[in-house]
């Protein structure tokens, strides 16, 4: 779905020196994948979501999406409508003065028939759980609301894999549990291939894998599991682990029997209940 | 420096169709140096309520103290307020706007048309209360920094005037965890030594539990709970109902003592570790 081959890329700042913002990333997703990339600010990851959709083009190394070079100004609209992108800020993503209408913007540049654009808003919206707001203005829905009309925006246009740049960042608990459970569903149920950035640890704790990124570079990549049981290492990187596995950490430092990667609530009453 | 708050309500668009009650007859005390934690869904009156606080908004009904003064008499000017009561909106490096670091935060002093001398002292200790260094960023163009020196820069602009009262609608939200804990850290710094009253709007239950005295919830314009961090989390179930939620080990804690462990509530990973520690030795040993 996704294949990222020595991706460099390369700006000019202010002062004219050549920054490298990415270093050689290899990458790659396969179609139906949950993936989440972590990194502190400036470690690259937004640079490297932009070039998902061709918003930015390497300067050395390619981008595939499902086999189609980014670099390739024919495949330009494909890809876009292929990997759509959701970005922190609902209210910078907002077009239209009614909710479907601004689902629909999509599709209409898309230039689909306006039958087919009706049976698409109304499942996007259906999918979010945002149909009976299809009448409702944006700017007065909450953050969480506003999201998920965004993501709607782009389910309308049937894309394959959906890059959400910290989608929660500006939303309260309840706005960002009602988008991770969205994103959930896409995945599971749509089979749409999730590509998340955040900078929240129980968030990422859903993906299937997870790659992390420091100055340009992937430094660690596997399952949730394979990298939150690091915690020294994570640590060092300036991120987190749940509390929970950070908590397993420092009993198991206390010298109780306790695995080193455990991610949940749940998974850790489990673990306690077996040494009470 | 403390603030009381009596009464007070607030109704946007009063009298048409679009009226809308944002505050309902809120009231509480906070005392001076009190760290306080703000939270509450989107839309439950948190921001409506910090802006009455420096007079941004102006109350429906009701009063607002600092110190025994009434902010909204006649006698009283916004001017003044303003010095006491320092307000760092979301996102507060969007208003960055000036060519240096040094300009940028002595906007407000010059505009108080203080001596040059005392602007500059203000501006030096304001940016190193923030954790930056003075001659390194002094003439850097605000725009050159990093995210989380940027929202540094735009909060060392606000101490410059010299708050007894910092208020900080979610100081952290889009930084990532080490820019969050730095920028935590220094809230709490400027707490313990400069002695500031705080009023921290977070989304982070995590965070809130580690650093406040007490917690102020709102929901739907009025406070639902006022008390320490301890004693609210105690409610998972009604912070719930209303869109917000405790930290994961208060959680766990609580998961654990249905399956029969008999501990108490945490609400941090270290109080955690010890309690957990406890039941388990304890077992052993008997």
């Amino acid at each position: 779905m996704i294949k990222a081959e020595n991706v460099t890329y390369k700006y000019t700042n202010q002062e004219g020196k050549d920054i490298f913002a990415l270093k050689g990333i290899n990458i790659e997703i396969k179609e139906g994948e949950f993936v989440a990339i972590l990194g502190h600010n400036g470690s690259g990851k937004s640079t490297f979501a932009k070039h998902l959709n061709a918003l930015l083009l390497p300067y050395d190394g390619t981008i595939y999406i499902n086999g189609m070079d980014t670099k390739d100004e024919k495949n330009l609209w494909n890809i876009r409508q292929n990997a759509g992108m959701v970005f922190q800020n609902p209210d910078n993503q907002i077009v239209a003065t009614i909710v479907e209408e601004d689902v629909a913007f999509g599709p209409e540049n898309l230039g689909v028939k306006p039958e087919e654009i009706r049976k698409r808003v109304d499942e996007a919206l259906l999918t979010v759980g945002m149909f009976e707001y299809r009448k409702h203005s944006p700017h007065l829905l909450s953050g969480g609301q506003k999201q998920r009309v965004a993501i709607a925006g782009i389910l309308a246009m049937k894309p394959r894999c959906i890059i959400l740049d910290e989608p929660t960042a500006m939303l309260d608990p309840s706005g960002r549990k009602e988008v991770i459970e969205t994103i959930k569903k896409l995945n599971k149920e749509e089979k749409i291939t999730i590509v998340l950035i955040t900078h929240y640890m129980d968030e990422a704790v859903n993906a299937d894998r997870i790659y992390v990124m420091e100055e340009g570079h992937v430094v660690m990549e596997g399952t949730p599991k394979e990298v939150f049981s690091k915690v020294d290492e994570i640590k060092a990187l300036g991120l987190d682990v749940p509390q929970v596995t950070e908590l397993a950490h420092l009993l198991a430092d206390e010298g109780i029997n306790i695995p080193n990667d455990i991610l949940t609530v749940d998974e850790m009453v489990v673990e306690l209940c077996r040494l009470k | 420096m403390s603030i009381k708050v009596e009464n007070l309500t607030h109704i946007y668009s009063k009298d048409t169709p679009f009226q809308h009650v944002a505050l309902d007859n809120v009231s509480f005390t906070i005392e001076d140096g009190e760290f306080i934690g703000l939270i509450g869904h989107t839309g439950s009156g948190k921001s409506t309520l910090i802006q009455h606080l420096n007079g941004l908004l102006k109350p429906t009904s009701g009063h607002i103290y600092i110190d025994d003064l009434d902010i909204n008499s006649k006698e009283v000017t916004l001017k003044l307020i303003r010095q006491k009561v320092g307000l760092v909106f979301q996102y507060p490096e969007h208003q960055l706007f000036e060519e240096t670091v040094y300009k940028d935060v002595a906007f407000g002093p010059v505009n108080l048309k203080l001596s040059e001398e005392e602007i500059q002292k203000r501006v030096r200790s304001s940016i190193e209360l923030v954790g930056l260094k003075y001659e390194e960023v002094k003439d850097k163009s605000p725009f050159d920094l990093s995210g989380g020196q940027k929202r540094r820069v735009a909060i060392a602009g606000v101490l410059a005037m010299k708050p007894k009262v910092l208020i900080l609608d979610e100081p952290t939200a889009g930084l990532d965890p080490k820019g969050r804990d730095e920028i935590l850290n220094q809230i709490k710094l400027l707490h313990e030594k400069e002695k500031l009253t705080i009023i921290l709007v977070s989304h982070s239950m995590e965070d809130i539990a580690k650093l406040v005295d007490k917690i102020i919830v709102m929901n739907k314009g009025r406070i639902q709970f006022y008390d320490t961090p301890k004693k609210i989390f105690k409610e998972a179930e009604t912070l719930e109902r209303i869109g917000l939620g405790v930290p994961q080990v208060t959680y766990l804690i609580r998961e654990l003592r249905k399956k029969g462990f008999p501990i108490e509530d945490c609400i941090s990973v270290e109080e955690a570790k010890k309690a957990i520690i406890e039941v388990l030795r304890g077992k052993k040993d008997a």
